[in-house]
């Protein structure tokens, strides 16, 4: 999503890069990710220690997974922008710095990935 | 098109140099401040947050593998240690979800007067171990 007005961009003004998208994601991000922590916080006390069957009963209700899906995709977005902010911030050399936040991205989305098929299977029954 | 913006940039060069601030101050000569410090917090406990939700991961993938691998996770997170692992993580996504409200309440300009960075700066440290103090006295201990 461009953030940029035209004239900013005719005019040459700014960054050529995606400062403010990547700003704007952030706070969305940050913003979704309120209630759907909250919400992560309860389900984790809920079924810390429980074993595989308790956990399939709960996560098995469409409402909680979808729930639960909504949280790690949420997470895993605001994780790789703010770690993306913390690369640039102290990663001068520009190869290293680029390694590391092509990093970042595979390890957010290989995560969330995983983690997303793991409530899936646990959403359909184990 | 530069002439206008020369001298613009010379008139605010010299009246910076007749203020008496420190200019560009070294990150080794910042006085501490309040809201210094949770700025940095809130980068610590972000980066915290970030290694602490492979555990998340690492919870929900064992339990979809199969009962042997969910007791695996749990004989790693259940024992004393993995126990204020897990009181940490809670501390530190408290402690970031105010600091990002406050951020909030700061993007739209409002409460950026000192005393109100104060008071905004002290709640979220408070709020952060409240709350953290609720869920485990709540969730885990009751």
């Amino acid at each position: 999503m461009g953030m940029r007005t035209p004239f900013a961009i005719i005019s040459g003004k700014g960054s050529i890069k995606g400062g403010t998208t990547h700003f704007w994601h952030q706070r969305l991000s940050a913003l979704a990710n309120i209630p759907l922590t909250l919400f992560l916080v309860w389900l984790v006390a809920r079924l810390a220690g429980a074993n595989r069957s308790e956990m399939i009963e709960v996560i098995s209700n469409p409402l909680i997974a979808g729930v639960i899906v909504l949280a790690i995709i949420g997470i895993f977005w605001h994780m790789a922008l703010g770690m993306q902010v913390v690369i640039e911030d102290y990663v001068h050399s520009e190869g290293m710095k680029i390694f590391l936040i092509i990093f970042n991205n595979f390890f957010a989305f290989a995560i969330g990935a995983l983690s997303i098929v793991a409530v899936l299977m646990l959403g359909f029954g184990g | 098109m530069s002439q206008p913006e020369r001298t613009q940039s010379s008139r605010s060069k010299s009246e910076r140099s007749k203020s008496e601030r420190p200019l560009s101050p070294h990150l080794e000569i910042y006085r501490f401040s309040l809201t210094m410090a949770l700025s940095i917090l809130h980068r610590i406990t972000g980066v915290g947050l970030y290694l602490g939700t492979a555990l998340l991961a690492f919870w929900l993938i064992g339990a979809a593998m199969g009962p042997t691998q969910l007791d695996l996770v749990y004989l790693i997170m259940g024992n004393w240690f993995g126990q204020l692992i897990m009181l940490g993580f809670t501390w530190a996504l408290f402690q970031h979800m105010l600091g990002g409200i406050k951020h909030f309440i700061w993007d739209v300009g409002a409460g950026l007067e000192p005393d109100q960075r104060k008071v905004l700066s002290w709640f979220t440290i408070i709020g952060g171990v409240i709350l953290t103090a609720l869920t485990w006295t709540f969730f885990v201990w009751i």
